[in-house]
């Protein structure tokens, strides 16, 4: 088990908006987590990112056998766990190049591995940046400072594939793309992933779910799970909307 | 109040010595300037935090000290010197010791034809036309205690001219040091830049203190930017954390010209500057950039003015600051746009970053608009780091004092980041990337 989620409560300034929450997530698996606007799967991600915020209020969560609750958010993201932002933040005068040299290094750091030399690191970016065919530019500017919509997500996806983590959660990362962004999103996602790693999208659209195949669908609706289900449930949404499902909570 | 007058009748007889040591040069028509100006100094009042311009500065601490005027000459060797030049950076480096020119140690050799760089005192010598029509004509003295004592103790500083037409690719470090080692010295350095018609060139006035000692700096620089001249100025405060810097620029745009200044100021207990320019003709350029980072006890107030008093100018201003510890930080951007000055362009920025709950402050901007067909805008900030920013770093992995570098890091290159000076500019670099352990 990689991710175990128990019985999760959080509050967000006094407000209760996850109520309950439980979710397991094993080495090479996709789960999807969908559901309406104001559900709680941003405050889900950031949650398990450790925002502070969030409070958790209830429950406990193991990532690897470790209270995950515990952990500072950047040693959560040494030990393997990445959030793609629904809104990134733009970093005026952090350049891209030194954000992800920084991080790299921080994380070797934790895990008592030698840090990357400039020629290795270099290199490396450089084949990851192929497999979200990002523009070499991108590299010098500031993080994400105007960057377009569909720049911002391919380049949190971008940050994925040289941090490679054990635990990517990708929180709408396919919102807002054209088709061939999204591709490309999907493809990165599809290319890393391994036996070894496990991802968390959550998204609106059953057009991503195309590209990225789930194992799992999930249904948050007001801070709870309320249906799971194999990737054909995506395609029942998609068509049905939410409605159906709620009224089947209500019954 | 005793001590007022204490620090004025240190200086008035000190000027009665200086004017023993002037010899032939007290017989110029200039000298009439110094003793007029000694004569406002004298009646001028001292500045107090009743004096709105002066209201979250509070100055007094200069006179607890009694500040020699008149410093014997300090000796220094080309070795002190070189470590606050740029290695061989600048083609030309005019070295200043306790306000007084030093050719010995200065690099001026080859001067390219059409850029003067000498003393204001040897320019006074050779009756320097420039010079007379020029000195102490827009830096006036009446009611300003600090610009009449400089005017009335002006004989060395760095004057430049650029004739007309002439493109100086190469620029001129301009090195103030002081020496206070012995004694608490008052350093008046005087500046005058002439760019005339269609030139160009840069300068970086520096400066900086042999040792960590009390002492004053008192300087005055007036610039000229002539038609469709280019002039781009530096200035890096590095004075002891124990010294008073006042100073005050004045800078004079003519028709299309364009004028650029980053003031970075780290050093000194108490530092204030004042930055004024005015738009004499259509069509100038202004930019004013600043950074300042202070820490403990010290404070820093920069006031800036500027003057559309023409139409068709543009200008930029940026100041960020970043405090720590219990320093206090002053930001007063004026901009008038008169009457006349349609079609202007006045953008001001201020950014503030506290790093302690005890540092301080005080940012205003002042807009006076007087003509209808123009764009200004203004804002100011004062905040921590922010956040969301943290937060994202450290779901990269980096942690909190690294992740606050990097910020810090970013948030002050942003101004740095346009200076022209490469040495300087990767100069200051290094000090930040120092200072915020990257
Ligand atoms: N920082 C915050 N402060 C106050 N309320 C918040 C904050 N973050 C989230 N909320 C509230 O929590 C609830 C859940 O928000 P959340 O962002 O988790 O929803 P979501 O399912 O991701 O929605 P969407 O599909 O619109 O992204 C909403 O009512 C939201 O307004
Ligand atoms: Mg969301």
């Amino acid at each position: 088990m990689l991710l175990e989620i128990k019985n999760l409560y959080a509050n967000v300034e006094g407000k209760e908006i996850l109520r309950g929450i439980n979710l397991t997530v094993n080495k090479g698996e996709i789960h999807a987590i969908m559901g309406p606007n104001g559900s709680g799967k941003s405050t889900l991600a950031n949650v398990l990112a450790g925002h502070s915020s969030f409070e958790v209020t209830k429950g406990e969560v193991f990532y690897n056998g470790k209270n995950l609750l515990e952990l500072s958010p950047e040693d959560r993201a040494r030990e393997g766990i990445f959030l793609a932002f629904q809104y990134p933040v733009e970093l005026p005068g952090v350049s891209n190049t030194n954000l992800l040299k920084t991080a790299v290094n921080e994380i070797r750091k934790y895990r008592g591995e030698e840090q990357m030399d400039a020629v290795d690191f270099l290199q490396m970016i450089k084949q990851k940046m192929k497999l979200v065919e990002l523009d070499d530019s991108l590299l010098r500017r500031s993080v994400n400072e105007g960057f377009s919509g569909g720049e911002k997500k391919r380049n949190e996806i971008f940050q994925m594939a040289v941090l490679e983590p054990t635990l990517a959660i990708l929180d709408e990362t396919d919102s807002g793309l054209d088709i061939d962004a999204l591709r490309v999103v999907a493809n990165g996602v599809t290319k890393l992933k391994s036996a070894e790693n496990a991802t968390i999208v959550v998204t609106h659209y059953q057009r991503l779910l195309n590209y990225i195949v789930p194992d799992f669908v999930h249904v948050l609706s007001k801070g709870r799970i309320v249906k799971s289900g194999g990737k054909e449930l995506a395609v029942e949404l998609e068509e049905k909307g939410y409605d159906w499902i709620k009224e089947k909570v209500v019954a | 109040m005793s001590d007022i007058l204490e620090f004025k009748n240190t200086l008035i007889s000190g000027f009665a010595a200086l004017e023993k040591s002037l010899n032939g040069q007290s017989k110029k028509a200039f000298h009439s300037v110094r003793k007029e100006a000694l004569t406002k100094f004298e009646h001028a009042d001292f500045p107090n935090i009743k004096n709105e311009e002066w209201r979250h500065t509070n100055i007094s601490p200069i006179l607890k000290h009694t500040f020699n005027p008149l410093s014997d000459a300090s000796l220094l060797s080309s070795a002190d010197v070189q470590k606050f030049v740029f290695g061989d950076a600048f083609k030309y480096v005019m070295v200043f010791i306790n306000g007084k020119f030093h050719p010995e140690l200065s690099t001026l050799d080859n001067l390219p034809e059409g850029l003067i760089v000498k003393s204001i005192a040897a320019a006074n010598e050779e009756n320097n036309t420039v010079v007379e029509k020029h000195l102490g004509k827009y830096a006036l003295s009446d009611g300003q205690i600090f610009t009449a004592l400089s005017t009335a103790y002006t004989f060395d500083g760095a004057f430049i001219n650029v004739k007309a037409g002439k493109v100086i690719e190469d620029s001129v470090h301009i090195l103030f040091i002081t020496d206070s080692r012995n004694e608490k010295l008052i350093t008046q350095p005087r500046n005058l830049f002439v760019a005339e018609k269609n030139s160009h060139a840069s300068v970086l006035e520096h400066y900086v203190s042999l040792q960590d000692d009390v002492y004053f700096t008192n300087a005055v620089t007036e610039v000229v930017v002539e038609e469709n001249a280019f002039f781009d100025h530096v200035k890096l405060q590095e004075e002891s954390k124990k010294a008073f810097h006042i100073s005050r620029m004045e800078i004079n745009q003519k028709r299309s010209s364009n004028f650029t200044s980053h003031a970075v100021s780290l050093g000194g207990i108490i530092s204030r500057n004042d930055v004024n320019s005015k738009f004499n003709e259509d069509g100038g350029e202004c930019t004013l950039n600043g950074l300042f980072m202070i820490e403990g006890s010290q404070l820093s107030d920069t006031h800036t003015l500027i003057d559309h008093a023409k139409p068709h100018c543009n200008s930029h201003e940026h100041y960020k600051g970043i405090l720590d510890d219990s320093s206090r930080g002053v930001f007063n951007g004026k901009v008038i746009v008169r009457q006349d000055a349609q079609k202007t362009n006045a953008f001001q920025q201020n950014n503030n970053i506290l790093l302690s709950t005890d540092a301080v402050i005080n940012t205003k901007p002042q807009l006076e608009i007087f003509a209808d067909d123009v764009k200004c805008s203004h804002g100011a900030t004062i905040g921590q780091l922010d956040e969301e920013a943290m937060f994202y770093l450290k779901t990269r992995g980096i942690g909190d004092d690294i992740g606050r570098g990097m910020l810090l890091h970013a948030f002050a290159s942003d101004v740095v980041k346009s200076i022209k000076l490469q040495p300087v500019r990767d100069y200051i670099e290094t000090i930040l990337s120092r200072k915020f352990n990257q």
